[in-house]
């Protein structure tokens, strides 16, 4: 059984859609350690966003379970704070409001008004995005709104943060500069991550481990691979490392000998 | 440095000490500058309708002073309405009042009767959006509902309400209630994955998700139903209250008719249409205040 701190055992995903089911996820087993920040990568359609969203809560499993700090998972709620793919703000909400709606959510009897007020600011300061705290959705980049996204998931506390390829949608510099604001706070807070991504150099870059998925349909976990770099990593500094190249070398060849996209492509 | 000096009149500009010539050209220019760009925006946006009324009003001039006996030219209505264009607001006893009244009593009608089809008619659309059931029992009947013309439901109002206010004010109500059901509906069930996912891992309680999320998510919607429904309401009023008597608009036009005073009449459809016009822009002021910034990304 789970002694992990969040433990994924045998879970298996079927869609059902006329008459026949489509089978997503077969047998997925992983165990993440308390504070351990982990990648999921793979094709697109190889079912990883699938498997975020199982951890979520927000897709049932077939088979199996999800099992978080010993409890089952069978609904979506903030101790598993979801960063979306394209950030999900609210937009009729400012910056500080769309926060602010997780923190009273989540906080309202423990915490008081100002004790909450508090709160809020402190998780925008710590995406340094305090200064837009006023502005709506609409009136900032794209990085900024994910941004503002982590701090309302980081802001819910979470036992586990899920980040659905959060960085997807931007540009190179701002998402280097992301992927830098993530290390430090996991660096400070010590967060349990899952992340997806298709970005072999941010998983290598980021990851304690690097879970690599097979193609679908039925995808499971070809390959966990442990990324022996010290902490805290420089990207400059790391680029070279012996171990970054290995590691990258081993990811790049997963992806393309032994789960080659092209049959997905193909089929 | 000179520069501004030289490009307004600079005849008196010699005579005045440095700091004046260097100060005050400049902000002349400028707010002229200012003056003749609102002039131009302006222009632009009045010349092209003016225009056309001109040339309408010309050729219906024309077609009227050399084929008489049908409609009056506008020269002819304006000596034999002149009184009803120049003092709306009289008002001797009876319905013998200016447009103004008229169209203050069709107003509060539709006031009353578009309130209540808003209230319900938004109530109806979340409910059809958010319940496949009720999505399932109730459209049919409403796609069915929707395409009857007001005037047909006036007999069948006046047969169950039997008086004619309340008949006026069903038929206000039955004829704007559709457009805000159906596209409340629409609004409700186009709520975004993405938010509907926000308010499952916050926990949002019913209450919660559809003040914070569902509400604020369709109020784009809601407010093209209203839009859609005032003015379908505006013409419900003229077509009810012809048949209704009393004062008001609608009923205004029934009376001149009848006493062949076309001229009254046409004076009478030019107060509808912009009070019809002016209502359609009040809602859609109103939509954009409150869902300002709702449909952004």
């Amino acid at each position: 059984m789970g002694k992990s701190y969040l433990s994924i055992e045998n879970v298996g995903v079927t869609f059902q859609g006329r008459g026949l089911g489509s089978e997503v996820l077969k047998g997925v087993e992983l165990q993440v350690e308390k504070g351990e920040f982990v990648s999921i990568i793979g094709h697109s359609g190889c079912g990883k966003s699938t498997l975020l969203n199982v951890v979520a809560g927000l897709l049932p499993v077939t088979t199996g379970a999800v099992i978080l700090d010993r409890v089952a998972v069978e609904s979506p709620g903030p101790d598993r704070a979801v960063v979306f793919q394209n950030h999900s703000l609210l937009p009729w909400l400012s910056v500080y409001e769309n926060v602010r709606l997780a923190v009273d959510q989540v906080f309202r009897g423990a915490k008081s008004r100002a004790e909450r007020h508090a709160w809020t600011l402190h998780n925008l300061q710590l995406v340094q995005m305090a200064h837009a705290k006023d502005k709506r959705p609409s009136e900032i980049s794209g990085g900024m709104k994910q941004r503002v996204g982590i701090a309302r998931a980081l802001a819910m506390e979470p036992k586990v943060l899920l980040l659905d390829e959060p960085f997807g949608a931007l540009d190179a510099l701002t998402r280097a500069n992301l992927q830098d604001s993530v290390m430090e706070i996991h660096a400070k807070l010590g967060n349990t991550v899952m992340m997806i991504t298709h970005d072999v150099d941010e998983a290598v870059l980021l990851s304690d481990r690097i879970v690599m998925m097979t193609n679908g349909p039925a995808a499971t976990i070809g390959q966990v691979l442990t990324v022996e770099l010290p902490r805290p990593r420089r990207r400059l500094e790391v680029d070279a490392a012996p171990a970054y190249v290995a590691a990258r070398r081993a990811v790049v060849e997963f992806l393309h000998e032994r789960a080659p996209g092209v049959r997905v492509a193909a089929a | 440095m000179a520069l501004p000096a030289y490009s307004t009149d600079s005849g008196p500009a010699p005579a005045k000490p440095p700091a004046e010539i260097l100060a005050m050209p400049v902000r002349r220019t400028r707010l002229a500058a200012r003056a003749a760009a609102l002039g131009n925006d302006l222009a632009g946006v009045l010349v092209p309708p003016l225009v056309t009324l001109g040339v309408l009003l010309f050729l219906w001039e024309l077609i009227a002073t050399t084929k008489p006996g049908g409609l009056p030219a506008p020269s002819m209505i304006w000596l034999e309405s002149r009184e009803l264009i120049l003092h709306p607001f009289y008002d001797r006893g009876g319905v013998d009042k200016g447009l103004f009244w008229h169209a203050l009593t069709s107003l509060q009608r539709v006031a009353v009767g578009f309130s209540c089809a808003a209230v319900v008619g938004i109530a109806l659309g979340v409910l059809v959006g958010s319940s496949k059931v009720a999505h399932r029992g109730l459209d049919p009947l409403f796609q069915v509902l929707r395409t009857v013309p007001p005037l047909a439901w006036l007999p069948i109002s006046l047969a169950a309400l039997h008086q004619a206010n309340p008949s006026a004010l069903f038929v206000i109500f039955i004829t704007a209630i559709w457009p805000v059901i159906i596209n409340t509906a629409v609004g409700v069930r186009n709520v975004p994955q993405d938010y509907r996912n926000v308010g499952r891992v916050l926990r949002l309680s019913p209450a919660g998700y559809f003040f914070k999320i569902l509400l604020p998510a369709a109020t784009p919607y809601i407010f093209t139903g209203l839009r859609i429904g005032i003015g379908m309401s505006w013409l419900a009023i003229v077509a009810s209250e012809m048949l209704l008597g009393g004062v008001g608009v609608g009923f205004f036009i029934w009376d001149q008719y009848n006493a062949s005073r076309i001229s009254d009449i046409v004076v009478a459809l030019v107060w509808v249409g912009l009070v019809g016009f002016a209502l359609d822009r009040l809602v859609g002021l109103l939509g954009r205040i409150v869902s300002r910034g709702a449909s952004a990304g």
